[in-house]
């Protein structure tokens, strides 16, 4: 392991709750329906953090609690009964029903798992019920995915059959792109998980190798090991090294030769670099500050440095899982600075202090820290934008030069906002 | 439990934080999970502020909550204050952190600071962000104001003449996340100063506990916005018998019936009475004879409470629409909504749910909504045109240029922000009438998106939709071709009547003929 420099901070934080992670999931499966059971604020944090006004009926929505559900739990899980009724009504398509857990019904200790169980019974045949919790006292942002794809794991059925599964919600496009290559690879039993419809759920077993796509699965992991799955152990596909790394470690699972995955993935490499210098050209030099939200900082920040040579200054994450996080932690240079948790205040003194030329954080930051002279780049963009796999290299790169290039378009830096 | 798929108001707390937000030289420590910092990006997101609301949130725990929760908000508070050294401190809960019932406000209180603790207590299960944000400026005002009750005379408006000065009124309600509200106060008070009078205090929005407290330096108080300030109005004229203004001056018959309002109160003579009709273009262009068209256009209304009803008096009376429908989701002001309603002949929609509200625009047809950014959106779906005029903010709603609702500059932008939408319309049936000509370029594109032209998708569409009002009717291909040639925007309404009047006559095929008896039958 490289000399990394660990730090834990604790304090008020700036991030969002685990809830936030429905407005990619219920994209991912069409034919689920997310049903938050909270209270009005979530229902308001899921509609702005979605950033869009709904266009169609959503496939999310919040049950939102009144003061008589509080009087009384067992009027709760009548209420929640018929709320689900009505829905189903209305929405006769829907195949799989996450119960979302929220601060309020957490506190409360509404017991969701019951609730689900007893109408699994009902609508057997007809909706699956199932259960997780994306509340913000205990989840942040992307582990909402975590809880959501931990709960689908009782329902997978086994099989000893030899696969490859792609763990992590992905783009579509994304997706194809990789099982093609997986393919040409010569790995032919390829999955994913979560899948595009929520009822082709992957079978999984001892000869399962489950290959993570995003770093905020840990709990998912834990799960699928208790299967049986055999875990393959890699940096995560973000950028040309992250990606190649991820193939190799995938070839080797599977007793490929390394001679061919570089035969087969270095036309894919040699146009990714060309199309990587432009970015390379901007972000070289530059002054990197994550703040954390994603958990995707840290193979960012790998990324930003190894492949477009910014300096790191601070790499936050809202959690570090050290040993899912292993490889990249090996691949980032001598002393980068993860800090673990959040004071924001802190933080924030320690941006101004350092001057960075860019900061990733969240939407609530961004324009103050603009309206101070620095630029920034929305740390929720990485969660909706194909940002996997060699070929989308240079476009994650573009991410964090545009800010840069956009800085030194427009060159007044002494702004009145208003 | 109610199902909700997206909410017109968000939670009542952050109403707090709009308040908050708003001024200068206040911090707001709200106890509350990580996630509820969310609430952030409305105010440097939508309203583009280059400054991050003055807002400290505990960021609980689960694992906190088997400790001790109460120090970890003395903490948050204590660290806040040393940080940002506000004047007053705004101290409240959101939804979880009122269900484990630390009482932070007391805890604030109980820590021996110097400055006024304003300790806000809103019931986040049964009220929403509107009342929030009305609720935290009354008890701010309260807890800034309370101590000079006792030893302050009656305010009578009339006292700027005792006192040979001007006139001065405070503008009271405007606030961050509110329609409009930057330009608005702009317009009044540019009102205001031509009539001479002058400005006290303009809050929440850039006022500082210092300018509340110099509220009762103004004879009397200007309610901008009763859902934010009605309270705080009320307040001040019971206990220093300060009066208020009850028009809101959206059209042009409520700006001069403000001016009016304004005048009487501080008996103050209108010297300029006849100029005020001419101070906007709207009169003359809605009397302009290319506005004849506008003639009895259906119009559907829906909004909060003040804009709502603003917007129905001005379509009716001031462009000559009729309302076919008006609704708010303001609860606390539907008993306004119902009233203003029912002069129109019509039943008020009173709903949170935006999917009531789309059926209820539905079935009246109409052929311009005036709703807010959801209904422009539900608007949009049905090929209708649409005009937003009120919150839920959209970064839409804080455009770069100078564009009030109130006032004079107001009734112009009303005018041209209502009025285009439907020239659109007009042209987009045109467009609709001409495409069979062969000069058509296939593939134009609709402001309206692709459902205003799709005559065959929106039947069939239709035909699944409206399954019982379409049992045992069939539609003859006369009757469907004749339906194709009626505008879309009218399309739905007669279709429905011709149904209509087809059961009510035992009438088994629509034909082209059945069309036209229904629409004799229905003029």
């Amino acid at each position: 392991m490289s000399k990394v420099e660990f730090n834990k901070e604790t304090g008020p934080r700036e991030v969002f709750c685990g809830l936030t992670s429905i407005v990619w999931l219920h994209r991912r499966m069409p034919d689920a329906f997310f049903l938050v059971v909270g209270s009005r604020t979530c229902a308001h944090l899921i509609q702005s953090a979605a950033g869009v006004m709904i266009f169609a009926e959503p496939r999310f929505g919040t049950a939102i609690l009144e003061e008589k559900d509080l009087a009384g739990l067992a009027d709760a899980h009548e209420e929640l009964d018929r709320v689900v009724n009505d829905l189903i009504a209305r929405r006769p398509e829907i195949k799989t029903l996450f119960l979302v857990g929220s601060c309020p019904s957490e506190v409360i200790k509404l017991d969701l798992a019951t609730v689900a169980e007893k109408l699994n019974k009902r609508f057997l045949g007809q909706v699956r019920f199932v259960n997780y919790s994306g509340s913000g006292i205990e989840t942040t942002f992307t582990q909402g995915e975590d809880g959501a794809l931990k709960a689908l794991i009782p329902l997978m059925d086994s099989s000893n059959a030899e696969k490859l599964l792609l763990v992590g919600t992905l783009a579509n496009n994304v997706e194809d792109r990789f099982k093609k290559i997986f393919k040409n690879l010569g790995i032919s039993n390829i999955e994913s998980f979560p899948p595009r419809q929520s009822t082709e759920l992957p079978k999984i077993g001892k000869n399962t190798k489950v290959l993570l796509t995003q770093p905020y699965l840990s709990d998912t992991v834990r799960d699928l090991k208790h299967r049986g799955c055999e875990i393959i152990s890699a940096p995560f596909p973000l950028g040309i090294e992250g990606s190649t790394k991820w193939f190799l470690a995938a070839a080797k699972a599977f007793k490929i030769s390394e001679l061919k995955v570089h035969e087969i993935i270095s036309p894919l490499i040699n146009r990714a670099k060309l199309a990587l210098e432009s970015h390379k050209e901007i972000l070289k030099g530059k002054r990197l500050f994550l703040l954390p939200e994603s958990q995707l900082e840290i193979s960012l920040a790998r990324f930003l440095h190894n492949e477009c040579e910014m300096d790191l200054v601070e790499v936050g994450t809202p959690y570090l899982n050290k040993d899912l996080m292993k490889e990249e932690i090996n691949l980032l240079p001598d002393n980068t600075k993860i800090v673990e948790g959040q004071h924001v205040e802190k933080q924030l003194d320690r941006v101004r202090k350092s001057n960075p030329d860019l900061v990733v954080c969240g939407m609530g930051l961004a324009n103050p820290l603009e309206a101070e002279g620095i630029s920034t780049k929305w740390s929720i963009e990485m969660v909706f934008s194909p940002i996997h796999g060699i070929d989308q290299a240079a476009d994650l790169a573009g991410l964090f030069s545009k800010p840069l290039k956009r800085n030194q378009i427009l060159t007044s830096k002494t702004l009145v906002t208003h | 439990m109610e199902l909700t798929l997206w909410t017109y108001e968000g939670p009542p707390h952050v109403g707090a934080m709009r308040i908050a937000s708003s001024m200068k030289d206040i911090h707001y420590v709200l106890h509350a999970p990580q996630g509820d910092t969310y609430a952030d990006l409305l105010f440097t997101m939508i309203e583009r502020r280059g400054q991050r609301p003055p807002v400290t949130y505990t960021t609980f725990q689960a694992r906190d909550l088997g400790g001790d929760t109460a120090e970890l908000v003395k903490k948050n508070i204590k660290e806040a204050v040393e940080r940002f050294k506000p004047k007053t401190l705004l101290v409240g809960e959101s939804c979880t952190a009122e269900l484990i019932q630390d009482q932070p406000g007391a805890l604030a209180k109980g820590m021996g600071f110097d400055m006024p603790i304003v300790n806000l207590e809103l019931p986040a299960y049964s009220k929403k962000e509107n009342w929030g944000a009305s609720e935290t400026f009354y008890q701010l005002t309260r807890t800034l104001l309370k101590n000079k009750v006792s030893s302050s005379d009656k305010i009578s408006p009339l006292r700027w003449k005792e006192l040979g000065r001007r006139p001065k009124v405070n503008i009271l309600g405007p606030s961050l996340l509110g329609f409009r509200c930057r330009d608005d106060v702009i317009e009044i008070q540019r009102i205001l100063s031509e009539q001479g009078i002058d400005t006290n205090v303009v809050a929440p929005l850039g006022a500082s506990p210092d300018d509340i407290e110099r509220l009762i330096d103004a004879e009397i108080n200007i309610c901008l916005y009763q859902e934010i300030a009605e309270a705080s109005c009320e307040w001040l004229k019971r206990n220093f018998g300060m009066e208020y203004t009850n028009t809101i001056p959206i059209g042009i018959k409520n700006t001069i019936e403000f001016v009016n309002e304004v005048h009487k109160k501080l008996d103050l003579p209108l010297t300029n009475k006849k100029e005020l009709e001419n101070k906007s273009k709207l009169p003359w262009y809605s009397k302009s004879v290319d506005s004849n068209y506008l003639t009895g256009k259906r119009v559907f209304i829906f909004g909060d409470g003040t804009h709502a009803i603003a917007a129905a008096k001005i379509a009716k009376d001031e462009l000559g629409f009729e309302v076919v429908g008006l609704g708010t989701y303001s609860r606390e002001m539907a008993r306004q909504v119902r009233a203003t309603a029912k002069d129109l002949n019509i039943e008020a929609l009173i709903t949170n749910n935006y999917l009531e509200v789309e059926d209820a625009m539905k079935k009246a047809a109409p052929e311009l909504v005036l709703g807010t950014q959801m209904e422009r959106h539900s608007a949009k779906r049905l090929g209708i045109p649409c005009s937003v005029i009120s919150t839920p903010m959209h970064v839409q709603d804080v455009p770069a240029r100078y564009s009030p609702q109130m006032g004079w500059e107001g009734a112009n932008v009303i005018f041209d922000d209502w009025v285009h939408p439907l020239m659109m319309g007009l042209e987009e049936h045109l467009i609709d009438m001409f495409k069979h000509d062969f000069e058509f370029v296939d593939g134009h594109q609709s402001h309206l998106g692709h459902t205003a032209t799709k005559t065959k998708d929106f039947i069939k569409s239709d035909e699944k939709k409206e399954k019982n009002s379409m049992e045992g009717i069939i539609w003859t291909e006369s009757g469907r071709a004749e339906l194709t040639k009626v505008p879309f925007f009218v399309r739905g309404k007669v279709k429905t009547n011709t149904e209509k009047y087809a059961i009510l006559r035992g009438i088994p095929e629509i034909s082209d003929e059945t069309l036209y008896d229904a629409k004799a039958y229905f003029s």
